[in-house]
């Protein structure tokens, strides 16, 4: 299947010389919810401008819907909403006029019913006359949701969409996200919030110093990187790993009460079962164990530290 | 043509005026007003005519033309740089329309309440002085070119400006003083012959001596050259505004 955004040979130099992105080529496909992560400063936001039209590209080719955004913007565009990461908004204006004026601009006909639609998905009916200005920082946050849904896009840019944003109302939008992919959306968002990605994304993205350095489906990145860990609470603390065991990834935390071993969840021979022989010849006992697979953080913070 | 955008765009701004009636009409009404006062009814009474006009009447067209100036760039670059300041302008940039588009939404807005506003003034200069309009057709078209042209103008300004110090500095440092030298009081034939000459180079002459010729039928210059000068500094604007959206200049990164 056509993927719904292409992006070849993509980079972008400021004028200060700084490169913010460096030969990107990404595809995103369509109906996906696709995670864009990344340290500060990384390229996130250059590159979602650059799709947006609001970062002028130095050179390479972008697509949206098989539309050229330089040569073709009306129609690629009109596919696009973005929902920016600052709460940039008319003060002045209400609720309602400034989600009507979105729709406007975007070229689609006055439709006070969809408006009044996406209005109550976003629980923001009761505010439509509320003034800007008068709205709490969430509520910023869905009307900000809402002009960009107003036009009806396909593709929908969140960028850092629940910064700032309380525990209640970033899971109200997790649940609103994923109610648009199963509408047909195509979701891309970048987050700080590695726990974000994890719970909501079909696939990753990692992009450091202007470079995506890594593509993956959640699940298979995972599985791939992800390492397990035994975590083995001993009856009695030890001083150190003894002599015949330190060849091994053993760590000792918590002043010698905990024994951590490492191992590769793909590996046929996990060395477990010869690790507890080990330890039990050693007279070293446990009273408890349980095993962790690292998360999607730990993967994050490993590849961005490697490329460093 | 993305029309829904031009109009969302021009009802936006006009909004944005609505809310603020008492700032964007009320207020240049009362002020200009108060010129008719003190120059039209007070001290114009005691003042000879001036190539046939008496004096209250001589100045309506070149306070009008003030008022029409200040208003035009200042809703113009106002209109374009509050959505700067605030951040709101990524929706502008990232809609699916043409400069063009942007353009004629924001300053036919921006056009539309300075042509309102002049006219507005000309009805209450009646109530303090009499006056005619010999050539009502031109008239209306010297209003609306001067208020499109310096409403491009006005773009440009808020295009520019990166604070609000910027956005006063133009209209206040150089436009309000050549508007008050450029005839808005006087004929330029009473000056001295050498300040004649210099005079000529205030574009906003061929304004006022233009607008003041469609009431009276007099002008300190030929009525031609006054449209045409209006007419090279609209096409100076416009080349400006092209070559902002071509570049991207203070809009896109």
């Amino acid at each position: 299947m056509q993927p719904i955004i292409s992006i070849k040979n993509l980079n972008k130099v400021y004028s200060s010389g700084f490169k913010a992105l460096n030969n990107i080529n990404l595809d995103i496909n369509r109906g996906e919810i696709f995670a864009l992560l990344g340290p500060n400063g990384a390229g996130k936001t250059t590159l979602i401008g650059s799709i947006c039209g609001i970062v002028n590209p130095t050179d390479g080719e972008i697509l949206a819907d098989g539309h050229n955004i330089s040569t073709d913007f009306r129609k690629a565009r009109e596919k696009i909403g973005l929902v920016p990461q600052e709460l940039t908004t008319e003060a002045f204006e209400s609720v309602k006029a400034t989600v009507t004026f979105s729709r406007g601009l975007f070229g689609k006909p006055a439709d006070p019913a969809y408006i009044e639609k996406i209005l109550r998905q976003l629980s923001l009916w009761d505010k439509r006359d509320s003034k800007m200005m008068a709205l709490s920082g969430g509520m910023k946050r869905r009307v900000m949701i809402a002009k960009a849904l107003s036009h009806e896009p396909q593709i929908l840019f969140l960028d850092e969409p629940t910064a700032g944003v309380d525990v209640e109302l970033r899971r109200d939008m997790w649940d609103m996200v994923r109610g648009l992919r199963d509408n047909g959306a195509t979701i891309i968002l970048t987050t700080h919030y590695i726990e974000e990605a994890e719970e909501m994304a079909d696939r990753i993205g990692v992009i450091n110093k202007g470079e995506i350095i890594l593509v993956e489906e959640k699940s298979e990145l995972m599985h791939k990187l992800g390492k397990r860990q035994l975590t083995l609470h001993l009856q009695c603390p030890v001083q150190s790993i003894p002599e015949e065991l330190k060849h091994l990834p053993l760590e000792l935390i918590d002043d010698g009460n905990e024994l951590i071993y490492t191992f590769d969840a793909q590996s046929e021979h996990t060395g477990i079962a010869e690790l507890l022989k080990q330890l039990s010849q050693h007279g070293i006992d446990f009273k408890d164990l349980n095993s962790t697979q690292n998360s999607l953080e730990d993967i994050f913070v490993n590849l961005v530290k490697e490329q460093s | 043509m993305n029309f829904y955008a031009i109009k969302a765009i021009y009802k936006f701004e006009m909004a944005r005026t609505m809310r603020t009636l008492m700032q964007s009409i009320a207020s240049p009404v009362l002020s200009t007003s108060l010129y008719f006062v003190v120059f039209g009814a007070a001290i114009g009474s005691r003042m000879g005519d001036i190539d046939g006009v008496s004096y209250g009447a001589f100045i309506i067209p070149g306070l009008v033309m003030l008022a029409l100036l200040s208003e035009s760039i200042s809703n113009a670059s106002f209109g374009i740089f509050f959505p700067k300041f605030s951040g709101t302008i990524y929706e502008v940039l990232s809609a699916p329309i043409s400069y063009v588009e942007v353009v004629l939404g924001y300053v036919g807005a921006a056009a539309s309440k300075s042509i309102v506003l002049g006219l507005l003034i000309l009805i209450t200069a009646r109530f303090f002085v009499d006056y005619e309009i010999v050539h009502p057709f031109w008239m209306v078209g010297f209003l609306v070119l001067t208020a499109v042209t310096f409403s491009l103008f006005g773009f440009i300004i808020g295009i520019w400006a990166d604070n609000f110090q910027k956005l006063q500095v133009i209209p206040l440092m150089v436009v309000t003083p050549l508007t008050f030298l450029g005839g808005s009081f006087y004929s330029i034939s009473m000056l001295p012959p050498i300040w004649q000459k210099i005079t000529l180079f205030n574009p906003v002459v061929y304004l006022i001596s233009g607008f003041r010729w469609s009431f009276y039928g007099v002008a300190d210059v030929d009525v031609g050259v006054s449209v045409g000068m209006t007419l090279v500094f609209m096409i100076l604007c416009l080349t400006g505004i092209w070559w902002i959206f071509k570049t991207g200049y203070r809009l896109r990164q």
